[in-house]
């Protein structure tokens, strides 16, 4: 089948109401891993500036890696969503050590042994990042690589599609701006952390995923800290 | 050979079928193009249209050469659509040569081509401006009062047309406005953070200060967030504010 006949049953199947009440993404990856039979499967947010938030997961030890990609900043989606191309990593267990510090560690650790990620983007602008996870080594089959293409422009048409109907202009659809309210903190505390220091938020940011790698914490919890004014950073942080 | 009155009425029927879901506005606009060339007798057309940052963008052109095409894309930067984009008003019969101080880069690449005349008109809707059409001569040809009364109804045939793309949601402008949405609502989270620090004050509670600056200055929320986080804004102003012009809704 054409991959835009397959975007258009993806969409309809997804689009068909169900009256479970679960939002349309995260009907996407739930369908996906079991499509694709994958252990699990993420749908995240991406800026030029790197991840910014989980639009919807499935499978515990995905909901650990996007909040992984996410504190540290780095990973196969990332590089994904740079390139604009897939980024397929079968055996994580032979990434190179220098690649993705502490990501691959903790990958492996929460169990996952491959990661493909797939990049989300209309033109030149880059939306997000659907990735797959499994538990065991091994290459995606060259079916599953073009129904993970089909399910990342599906993907991209649900974002259009909530953004479209989200009414005021500006604004956000409430499915996605709840992406951005869960990690409120984490944005407030590098607005914080970048008057402490005087620095840039890019660098305040970049303090705060160097904090949650150096302590294995996850960068929500050190933003809470933050927030919560237990934790102050000075200016010879840097 | 149709008039020229003939062929405005028959892009227009062209237009009406713009409510058809197969139509292609990119060959649409290329179709205005090649008719400006045809109908006014000029050597090079480029529809282009503002991105959601007031930034001119070629959508389509006639001929295709790169030296056009350079000539219709480097005008984000300076040339004769920004004037237009600036005041709302058509600007004709420009010597190319004798603009030569005023846009260094455009009257190089349009000599380059052969160019020595153009013309810049607006695409608008009401009074809305939604981008410029732009002509080239390569001989020094002034266009007449007739001949530019029927360029800008050419512009407003691609102005509805543009207007038709804009309702189906063209999917790169809904992109780009999805994705100034997300960083938007980041940018407020930051600026909340920012206020947060200089004033001791718990950052969800330092939305009002924002909200009641942004209804003071009458600007966007987002505009005052911007400027408090790139400090043009000295967060001092946002707190001596009196905080019974905050508003009570919390929730942002």
């Amino acid at each position: 089948m054409a991959r835009a006949d397959r975007v258009a049953q993806l969409l309809a199947e997804l689009l068909r109401p169900t009256g479970d009440g679960e939002g349309l993404a995260l009907r996407l990856v739930t369908a996906g891993r079991k499509t694709l039979d994958v252990a699990g499967v993420g749908l995240s947010w991406m800026t030029e500036q790197g991840p910014a938030g989980t639009l919807a997961v499935t499978g515990d030890a995905a909901e650990v890696l996007e909040e992984l990609q996410y504190s540290l900043g780095i990973g196969p989606g990332v590089d994904s969503s740079r390139s604009g191309r897939p980024e397929m990593q079968p055996d994580l267990e032979q990434v190179d050590i220098g690649r993705w510090p502490g990501y691959t560690s903790g990958a492996l650790e929460a169990g996952v042994a491959a990661v493909f990620a797939f990049p989300l983007q209309v033109g030149g602008i880059r939306l997000g990042v659907l990735s797959l996870y499994n538990d065991t080594p091994g290459r995606l089959p060259a079916s599953a690589v073009e129904e993970a293409r089909a399910l990342a422009a599906a993907a991209t048409a649900v974002l259009l599609h909530l953004q479209s109907s989200a009414g005021r202009r500006g604004g956000l659809h409430a499915d996605l701006a709840d992406t951005v309210l869960d990690r409120a903190e984490v944005y407030q505390a590098t607005g914080m952390v970048s008057v402490q220091i005087r620095s840039s938020l890019s660098d305040a940011f970049a303090v705060l995923r160097g904090r949650a790698f150096s302590s294995g914490r996850e960068i929500s919890d050190v933003a809470h800290s933050v927030v919560t004014r237990q934790l102050r950073f000075t200016a010879g942080e840097m | 050979m149709v008039s020229r009155e003939v062929r405005i009425g028959q892009l227009f029927v062209e237009l009406a079928d713009t409510l058809t879901a197969d139509f292609d506005v990119v060959e649409f606009m290329h179709e205005l193009a090649e008719a400006c060339i045809e109908l006014l007798e000029v050597d090079a057309a480029g529809l282009m249209l503002l991105d959601l940052h007031g930034t001119p963008r070629l959508i389509a052109s006639s001929p295709d050469f790169m030296r056009e095409l350079e000539l219709f894309e480097l005008q984000s930067d300076e040339g004769p659509c920004l004037d237009v984009i600036e005041t709302g008003q058509p600007v004709t019969n420009v010597d190319v040569s004798g603009a030569k101080e005023r846009w260094p880069r455009f009257t190089a690449v349009a000599l380059g081509a052969g160019m020595k005349s153009t013309h810049a008109l607006p695409l608008k809707l009401r009074d809305h401006l939604i981008g410029v059409v732009n002509l080239f001569t390569r001989t020094e040809q002034h266009l007449s009062e007739e001949d530019i009364a029927l360029g800008q109804a050419l512009a407003d045939v691609a102005s509805i047309g543009l207007l038709q793309q804009r309702a189906t949601q063209e999917p790169s402008l809904l992109a780009e406005q999805l994705q100034t949405a997300l960083n938007t609502r980041i940018l407020i989270e930051q600026a909340k953070g920012v206020l947060a620090e200089h004033s001791g004050l718990d950052p969800a509670d330092t939305i009002r200060l924002l909200r009641a600056h942004a209804r003071h200055l009458g600007a966007p929320l987002q505009s005052v967030a911007e400027s408090v986080v790139n400090g043009e804004l000295d967060p001092m102003d946002l707190l001596q504010e009196p905080s019974k012009t905050g508003d009570p809704d919390q929730h942002d």
